[in-house]
């Protein structure tokens, strides 16, 4: 018999257990090589940091303990204009990729001169194939006019860009379904039970079976993991972010801090916060986000705020990723990380493709995302 | 630019008259009136264009969460008509595009 024609249960070859940016870049990836998959999502009350981000394709200083996530950071934002490409091919979306370099600003010499160090370092660990600039303030009001003038410097990355997240999300949901991608909220999964080598996932009343699950649920990773003989010892970090109305475009390139979209919209943040499953904002934090996007591009204190939220980004304790297969239950696999836009087009292509045929990347070595680092 | 409106006020509730210019030109409103609420009623608009595409908008939620009445109220541009009551004398036009920020001299 077949399941799925049976009320309240689905087949598909994988389930992906949630519907985020990693859920998704996964779920699109496994597409690729022609599976039937099958989103399962807890819905609007979750947490999910995939709505509430800043939107960055950040690749410089990412990875500055660990080569290796250099190394996969800068794979996926090559990766990124065709992953965008052909997400606006599909839907017609224009998701904003725009990757034309990034600058992290650094108001003061102390902070200017640790930032070059810790890029050059990077790029001895690379064996040089690192490039950044170091900007000093005349360099930097070179490339934008409207920086303030105590700023001490910036350093700049060729290879970072920005995107818009939220149409970035719609984009991917909507090419999933154009697929015949499934899209289930029907509730959290709760269980998820190894049958006859494959696995039977329970998310309220609805089961779905599956040869492979790959646990994408971010911050719900934590619990579900140890069910499929996982482990993920991830806590919620959070993030808040402002919003300024929208005004005429005047920085070209992504920062660290600040960045306007397209529409013209300026989103300030950076904030990184250990507070627990508290994803609401506070007065003191957000005070010191907008103080310093003030003397980075000081015209914008002119500029009305419209709104603001915090977010909980999904951290392991060494701030990698962790990407694995189950050794208990093959074909269960881990899949989560804190830079899901950045890595989303990697997670689309060589990740999607480890889950599907055990091809290990050729850029990076998966045994450093070994989730076995945080057992010893 | 006035024209017969679709916005019809009630009888009721009659109001002092307030006098407003909106994009120059005198337009009575009742106190109590938003900005948004007197320019539909006046018939004027479209009120703004968007940054993006240029089109035309007008007033839509009229309870501060569309966004689509930015105008530019006492010299304050992106001010969200629908939020702000009138007041005799105030000054409104419409708002062109993304707002300018003036560089600053510092
Ligand atoms: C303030 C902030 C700024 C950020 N800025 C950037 C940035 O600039 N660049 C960048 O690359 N990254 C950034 N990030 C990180 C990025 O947003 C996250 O890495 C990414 O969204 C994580 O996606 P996810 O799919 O793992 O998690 P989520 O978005 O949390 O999605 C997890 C999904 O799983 C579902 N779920 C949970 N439990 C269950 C369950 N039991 N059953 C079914 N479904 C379940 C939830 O409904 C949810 O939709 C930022 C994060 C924050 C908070
Ligand atoms: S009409 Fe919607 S915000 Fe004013």
């Amino acid at each position: 018999m077949n399941a799925g024609l049976t009320p309240g249960c689905t087949d598909a070859d994988v389930s992906v257990i949630g519907g985020g940016l990693v859920g998704l870049a996964v779920a699109l990836g496994l597409q690729d090589h022609g599976r039937q998959v099958a989103v399962i999502d807890e819905g609007d009350i979750a947490l999910r940091a995939s709505r509430g981000n800043f939107g960055l394709v950040w690749v410089q200083g990412k990875g500055d303990s660990c080569p290796d996530y250099a190394r996969l950071t800068r794979q996926s934002a090559r990766q990124w204009r065709r992953f965008a490409d052909g997400l606006t091919d599909a839907t017609g979306i224009d998701i904003q990729l725009s990757q034309v370099g990034g600058l992290y600003i650094c108001l003061t010499e102390e902070e200017l001169q640790q930032r070059q160090q810790m890029l050059s370092s990077m790029r001895d660990a690379l064996g040089g194939d690192y490039p950044f600039e170091v900007l000093d303030h005349s360099a930097l009001k070179a490339r934008v006019r409207e920086i303030g003038p105590t700023v001490a410097g910036a350093t700049w990355g060729p290879e970072d860009g920005h995107v818009n997240p939220l149409f970035l999300l719609r984009a991917m949901v909507e090419r999933f379904l154009k697929r015949g991608g499934q899209l289930l909220t029907c509730g959290p999964v709760s269980r998820i039970t190894p049958v006859n080598g494959g696995f039977e996932v329970l998310a309220g009343d609805h089961r779905i079976g599956c040869s492979k699950v790959v646990l994408a649920a971010g911050l719900g990773n934590k619990a579900l993991a140890p069910q499929v003989g996982l482990f993920a010892p991830l806590e919620p970090n959070r993030g808040q972010v402002l919003i300024a109305e929208r005004v005429r475009h005047f920085l070209d390139y992504p920062t660290g801090h600040v960045r306007q979209t397209a529409e013209g919209t300026i989103q300030c943040g950076d904030s990184k916060e250990d507070v627990g499953f508290d994803c609401g904002t506070t007065t003191d934090v957000l005070a010191a986000i907008a103080a310093r996007a003030v003397r980075m591009f000081p015209l914008l204190a002119q500029v009305r705020l419209v709104r603001s939220w915090g977010a909980l980004r999904v951290m392991t304790p060494d701030g990698y990723p962790i990407y694995q297969q189950s050794e208990q239950y093959p074909g269960a696999y881990l899949v989560t990380c804190h830079s899901g836009v950045t890595l989303a087009a990697a997670h689309a292509g060589p990740i999607a493709t480890w889950i599907e045929n055990g091809q290990q990347p050729d850029e990076f070595s998966l045994e450093t995302f070994h989730g076995q680092r945080f057992s010893v | 630019m006035a024209s017969d409106s679709a916005f019809k006020r009630l009888p009721a509730n009659p109001a002092d008259a307030v006098e407003i210019w909106v994009e120059g030109q005198a337009v009575t409103a009742r106190a109590g009136d938003s900005v948004a609420a007197a320019v539909l009623a006046a018939g004027l608009g479209p009120t703004r264009t968007t940054p993006v595409s240029g089109s035309p908008r007008a007033p839509y939620c009229m309870m501060g969460v569309c966004f689509e009445c930015l105008m530019e109220i006492d010299g304050q541009p992106n001010t969200q008509g629908c939020m702000i009551l009138v007041t005799d004398g105030m000054k409104v036009s419409f708002q062109r595009g993304a707002r300018d920020i003036p560089e600053c001299s510092a």
